[in-house]
């Protein structure tokens, strides 16, 4: 295995993991359950579609055959989007959509944190930026789990809903297979022990202001980093790639 | 989308740059301070409209009485005076 192949991999990973949680979000767009929300919500669509883009087109240029960030993000078969389950869970009630961002905000803050120290340039200048995003995200859904679980009784039984729906796709957040392995050995991604233990931090001290409990199982769900995923997923890229599918390079 | 009846009006108010003043917006709705502030930044501060954000409970805010703007605003008209026009500011001054 070439270092380029493991890097192009594992940003591949990334990239898919923002533009299929961007996708979900923007889902929402229009059909929030109030105006503020309803431009809150497409913001953090945008600000993960503008990473994905980057992080795309950085894919092509590792990978050098001329393929396109839209190659990448619309004419790709689904074994062949490598993102986690996590991102790709249907949006469900506004305490599964704002949980789901935060168990990825919460994992990104470290990463992009780690990234500033990469010993790949491009990424390192990434980092930057997207870790402002980041933050934002945290810090806004989190204020609205803590709401949320704290709140009224229904407010409360909804988020432990999410709580136990999503938590089990959490484990697959720290998984690194063999290519990432590889990445992490050269200094180009950041270990995942400490990336996790960042994440429980973050994760325990909102749902402690939330009084929520974090689930005690054992049982987890991956497979999305190798490209096997939930029947869920068919239908998403069945509408992300849809245009691109019935008119093949069109402009406007 | 509804609006939430439970949820309480704030009024939005942005700086544009430091040194100049935080100006009025407009409203929102939101449980508390903290995600007024949120929802202000995510409403109001698309276009970079600006690098600091206040926000206050409409209720808090006091306003005169349109009744009373005769009383309150006319007496001033006449006081021509008091704006500062009569004074010959020489070139070199420049911009005040």
């Amino acid at each position: 295995m070439t270092v380029s192949s493991a890097l192009l991999h594992s940003v591949v990973q990334i990239a898919d993991d923002h533009l299929i949680l961007g996708h979900r979000m923007s889902e929402w767009c229009g059909h929030a359950p109030m105006l503020e929300e309803d431009l809150s919500m497409p913001n953090m669509a945008l600000d993960m579609i503008g990473q994905a883009r980057a992080l795309y087109n950085y894919a092509a240029q590792i990978e050098n055959k001329g393929r396109t960030e839209d190659d990448f993000a619309y004419l790709r078969t689904d074994r062949e989007y490598k993102n986690c389950l996590l991102v790709e869970r249907p949006n469900g009630d506004f305490a599964h959509t704002m949980l789901r961002q935060l168990y990825f905000a919460a994992l990104m803050h470290p990463f992009w944190e780690a990234m500033h120290k990469s010993r790949d340039q491009a990424l390192q200048a990434l980092s930057f930026k997207a870790i402002k995003e980041i933050s934002y995200h945290i810090r806004h859904c989190g204020e609205w789990i803590v709401r949320l679980g704290d709140g009224t009784a229904e407010s409360r039984q909804r988020m432990n809903a999410a709580v136990l729906n999503l938590h089990p796709y959490t484990a697959e957040l720290f998984e690194a297979d063999e290519q990432r392995l590889e990445a992490i050995e050269k200094g180009i991604f950041p270990e995942q022990a400490p990336l996790k233990a960042a994440w429980e931090n973050t994760i325990n001290s909102i749902f402690y202001q939330a009084k929520l409990e974090v689930p005690d199982t054992t049982y987890s769900q991956s497979g999305g980093r190798r490209g096997l995923h939930t029947e869920d997923f068919g239908l998403l890229l069945a509408q992300l790639q849809y245009v691109q599918r019935a008119y093949p390079g069109s402009k406007w | 989308m509804s609006t939430e009846p439970t949820l309480p009006l704030w009024e939005v108010f942005i700086r544009p740059r430091v040194g100049l003043h935080h100006k009025h917006v407009g409203s929102l709705h939101a449980a508390d301070s903290v995600m007024a502030l949120h929802a202000a930044r995510d409403v109001y501060t698309r276009r970079e409209e600006g690098d600091s954000i206040w926000v206050v409970a409409s209720k808090n805010i006091h306003a005169s009485d349109p009744n009373n703007a005769g009383e309150n605003f006319d007496p001033a008209g006449d006081k021509i005076y008091r704006h500062p026009s009569f004074y010959d500011i020489p070139d070199d001054v420049g911009h005040m």
